[in-house]
């Protein structure tokens, strides 16, 4: 048989994978290799599989993906700084057939949010909240986060995270395990094709449980920040590897519905 | 025996260069050009693509969204 040529292989019959039609054209603004771009692309693809676009309204942030309104077609929303809990807790209440989802960093999400986050969930919200955990604030140049490993470097730390002035890393992630508001609680990696993979799932299981009123669904990517780490993206990995998960170990780490309610209320004096 | 020919086209310019598809690539198809794009990156091509199996790893890792891949099924190829 003939070698096939180039031009035989690349026609649209034979695509297996390409751009999600729910992203735009846009090119992102982000840093070369940021994590945001495939977790982005991964909620247009849940969102395009689900065929749910009309449905679905996303929450943006402050910090690096506050643009991300130009990246994704569906309907937005931009809340104030660590907000975005509050702000979907309202659209998911006044609309609560829609899929209602925030996308917060750990600027956001775990410093100045952390009383919204606790609370949206602590309140059982149907809403899927997305944390990208990079251990640094990225977007104003690289300062010390709550989530900074011990003994990393940062513009605010430049000896490195020292636990005696600066206390530990926030492993916000586990706290929000513990509240009985949470159904589904994972810690999932877009670092290599298999974790992309795995993490896939596990949006799309968020955005299902979403549908079926069993509470908040947490999902925290642990990702990289290689501008702010001054690392090259393939280093920012390997780097990630060796130091964010032995204390950021990946994983499912609640998989469950609602705690039994009854089972804590007061019981009624029955007469 | 069934043989699978792939191919990717990478858009030079959304590629920013990130060397994360050349790290994910099991078959070392892809590398970086020595070329830069209008942006001045060194956008990812195929520079092996004999090798590719359309196994979509590359495009799995691309945080700009910039690989396509595309697949075919070769029958009764030795």
């Amino acid at each position: 048989m003939d070698e096939l040529q180039l031009a035989d292989i690349i026609k649209p019959e034979n695509k297996v994978y390409g751009k999600s039609k729910i992203m735009t054209d846009t090119p992102m603004h982000y840093c070369y290799g940021c994590s945001h771009g495939v977790v982005h692309k991964l909620i247009a693809e849940v969102i395009e599989e689900m065929n749910i676009q009309e449905d679905t309204i996303g929450i943006a942030p402050v910090g690096c993906s506050v643009m991300m309104y130009y990246y994704l077609d569906i309907d937005w929303l931009q809340a104030p700084h660590g907000r975005a809990p509050a702000v979907a807790t309202g659209y998911k209440r006044t609309n609560p057939k829609k899929y209602v989802f925030t996308y917060q960093g750990d600027g956001d999400l775990a410093a100045i949010g952390t009383a919204e986050t606790m609370h949206a969930v602590n309140r059982g919200e149907n809403i899927v909240m997305i944390f990208i955990n990079n251990a640094i604030y990225g977007m104003t140049g690289g300062q010390m986060a709550p989530t900074t490993m011990i003994g990393q470097s940062t513009s605010t730390s430049p000896h490195g995270r020292d636990v005696e002035v600066n206390g530990y890393p926030l492993k916000i992630t586990e706290l929000i395990a513990q509240l009985p508001g949470s159904a589904y609680v994972t810690r999932q990696s877009v670092h290599t094709p298999a974790t992309v993979r795995k993490c896939k799932k596990a949006i799309r299981k968020a955005f299902e449980n979403s549908a079926k009123n069993i509470g908040t669904s947490f999902i925290e990517v642990v990702s990289t920040c290689n501008s702010g780490w001054k690392l090259d993206p393939v280093e920012s990995n390997k780097w990630m590897e060796e130091n964010m998960f032995p204390f950021y170990p990946l994983g499912d780490i609640k998989d469950s519905v609602h705690d039994d309610v009854e089972k804590y209320s007061v019981q009624k004096n029955k007469k | 025996m069934a043989k699978v020919r792939g191919a990717v086209v990478v858009e030079n310019e959304v590629c920013k260069g990130c060397n994360l598809c050349v790290v994910a690539c099991p078959q070392d198809v892809l590398s970086l050009n020595k070329e830069v794009n209008s942006k001045g990156y060194h956008y990812s091509y195929m520079m092996n693509p004999e090798a590719c199996t359309g196994c979509t790893n590359c495009a799995m890792v691309c945080p700009d969204n910039c690989i396509t891949v595309y697949r075919v099924k070769q029958a009764n190829v030795a």
